[in-house]
């Protein structure tokens, strides 16, 4: 039974194997991709009551003692964005039927998809730092896979990009890990949280701090390193935009909070406040971004920058609130940012254009749509009964807390910015004089877009208004981050 | 010994700098094989260059050298090996498409595109 907590990543590992098989049967892909994430879906949820009710669980394998085999943890912190990941993944596939076309389904497009699950899921998962490497490498060469596939211009230029950003990451990151081996000479990251403990943090230790937070903010696109995001997001496919808007950048986001909260807490003066600047300065470049664009997907793509900016905001204030808070915003925008890019996708479908000023009077003729839209919008800038408000509330409670009042205000204003942003896509596509449309030659292939797309909006309205329900889970997980100790005793079992 | 080490990691790094910003895909691709050299030295350096022995059970030896050093690198190799084998069909591809390997150009010729 305590092996359970590897069905994340089992379960669409071996169905990536299994669809590997018969790549030409859609029809067979797409039945089994569904009945695996739907089982996922329910073996994470019941192992997030598991963990609420019984504590952490660990497992380590093949029965070797703490420090020595690679162990995986599966604590609130995880647990929550594993179950996210796999829900985005299962409407991502929904949407992914009629969106992504039937010559990339045939093309390993399903299992791509499940192993890049596979990765992310591993990643969240993982107590040991060189595993959390592979996992980082089990993901991104899935989502190689799927930025390239289908090999037009625009995606070839870009994979070339996205390639080169991250093995540039990857071997920093190697390089990171072997100095902290060289410090600490242990890779299990309980043992490291301890090791750093008794070591009382010197210098060196801050210095590999900042070293991660390069290597990290890499793949979390955070401000100086940003610059790779926008132009390799927008090449590939919508759906596969989706699953990388809502998953890739969060797992770097994770894996600063872990090593944030975990290993760097004895001298947080210098890392923390470096940490706190660049949150402040990544907001305001997305913002600038956001403004500058009239590409739908652009604008979606900026606001993944400005969300990294807010969650890390409330990582880097180390109290209660800002923890909490950073994790109720990162399930909720994991969860809006897939909504907004299948709803702008489904505007670039019946539009035939992703230029904001060739739009016009959508709302005439997909009025669904256009409300749909709006109350999405809504929930990403924060407005109170829907999804983006509380976390956003207590983040900025946890920066006046800390006493941070002009940061605090801010990431206030910043929701302005994101709500005018989003606005525009509104105001400029669905209201103003109608233009012309791509004739609708089947009102149900639109439908069968908008099914999962409402369904996903609507998931969100539910996080919002049930925001007390979710609570004490919230609290577990701020609890861990907050407390190393909790993480260390369970896996250590001292 | 590993004064030495770093001074060689060091140059493999300043020429995979080096060649990761020049303009052609296959310098750059090079430049990356340099990278992850530099890296994989780098773990084995910083594991410590001490020990006689390989890291086998035999009889009678007591000093071996670190085993985990050696098995991330063993590790890091196959996974920079598939990435970088990766890297190559697609930057042959992107040159059947696009014709040519100049970044420059690429993006010139994806402009005029638009």
């Amino acid at each position: 039974m305590t092996n359970f907590l590897l069905t994340p990543i089992i379960l669409p590992f071996f169905t990536a194997i299994l669809l590997m098989f018969a790549p030409k049967k859609v029809y067979y892909q797409r039945v089994v991709t569904l009945v695996s994430l739907i089982l996922t879906t329910a073996c994470a949820v019941y192992l997030i009551q598991t963990i609420h009710t019984e504590g952490i669980q660990v497992v380590t394998f093949g029965n070797w003692p703490e420090p020595f085999g690679i162990t995986m943890v599966a604590d609130m912190v995880a647990m929550l964005l594993v179950t996210t990941s796999v829900i985005v993944a299962l409407f991502t596939v929904w949407y992914s039927f009629k969106s992504i076309g039937i010559e990339r389904e045939k093309f390993f497009y399903y299992p791509g998809v499940l192993l890049m699950l596979t990765g992310v899921n591993g990643a969240f998962l993982t107590g040991d730092i060189f595993n959390l490497f592979v996992f980082f490498e089990v993901l991104l060469m899935a989502s190689y896979l799927l930025s390239v596939l289908g090999g037009e211009k625009g995606q070839l230029r870009e994979s070339i990009k996205y390639i080169l950003v991250n093995v540039i990451s990857s071997a920093l990151f190697v390089i990171t890990v072997a100095f902290l081996y060289s410090v600490v000479g242990t890779l299990n990251m309980a043992d490291i949280s301890v090791k750093i403990a008794e070591l009382n943090q010197p210098g060196i230790i801050t210095t590999i701090g900042v070293l991660f937070l390069i290597v990290f903010g890499l793949k979390a696109a955070i401000f100086p390193l940003f610059f790779w995001l926008p132009s390799a997001y927008a090449a590939p496919p919508v759906p596969v935009l989706a699953l990388f808007g809502a998953l890739l950048t969060k797992v770097g986001v994770y894996a600063i909070t872990r090593t944030y909260t975990l290993f760097f807490v004895h001298d947080t003066g210098f890392t923390h406040t470096l940490l706190l600047v660049l949150s402040c300065l990544t907001i305001l470049a997305g913002c600038i971004g956001a403004l500058s664009t009239f590409n739908v997907k652009n604008i979606i793509i900026y606001n993944i920058v400005i969300a990294v900016g807010v969650i890390l905001y409330g990582v880097a204030q180390m109290n209660e609130d800002g923890l909490m808070g950073a994790m109720f915003y990162i399930v909720h925008d994991m969860f809006i940012k897939a909504a907004l890019f299948f709803l702008v996708g489904i505007m670039i479908v019946v539009t035939g254009t992703a230029n904001l000023k060739k739009m016009g009077g959508i709302m005439r003729t997909y009025p669904t749509l256009a409300w749909t839209y709006l109350i999405a919008a809504f929930g990403l800038a924060g407005i109170p009964p829907l999804s983006g408000f509380i976390g956003k509330m207590l983040i900025v409670e946890g920066g006046l807390a800390a006493g941070n009042l002009w940061s605090s205000l801010w990431i206030l204003l910043s929701s302005l910015i994101v709500l005018l942003s989003v606005i525009r896509i509104f105001i400029y596509g669905f209201w103003g004089e109608a233009k012309t449309l791509v004739p609708k030659e089947s009102r149900t292939h639109y439908k069968q877009l908008l099914i999962p797309s409402m369904l996903l909006v609507l998931l969100t309205v539910a996080y919002g208004v049930g925001a007390e329900w979710i609570t004490p889970y919230m609290q577990d997980a701020a609890e861990v981050l907050l407390h190393p100790s909790v993480y260390t005793d369970a896996v250590l079992k001292e | 010994m590993e004064v030495v080490m770093s001074f060689a990691i060091g140059f493999l790094f300043m020429a995979a700098v080096y060649l990761i910003l020049s303009k052609s895909i296959l310098r750059i691709i090079i430049g990356t094989g340099l990278l992850s050299h530099g890296a994989h030295l780098l773990i084995l350096t910083m594991g410590g260059l001490g020990g006689e022995a390989p890291p086998v059970l035999a009889d009678g030896v007591t000093n071996m050298a670190d085993p985990l050093p050696q098995a991330l690198i063993l590790t890091a190799i196959v996974i920079s090996f598939g990435v970088t084998a990766f890297f190559l069909v697609l930057a042959y591809r992107a040159y059947q498409e696009l014709g040519t390997d100049n970044l420059d150009e690429i993006r010139r010729i994806l402009a005029d595109d638009d």
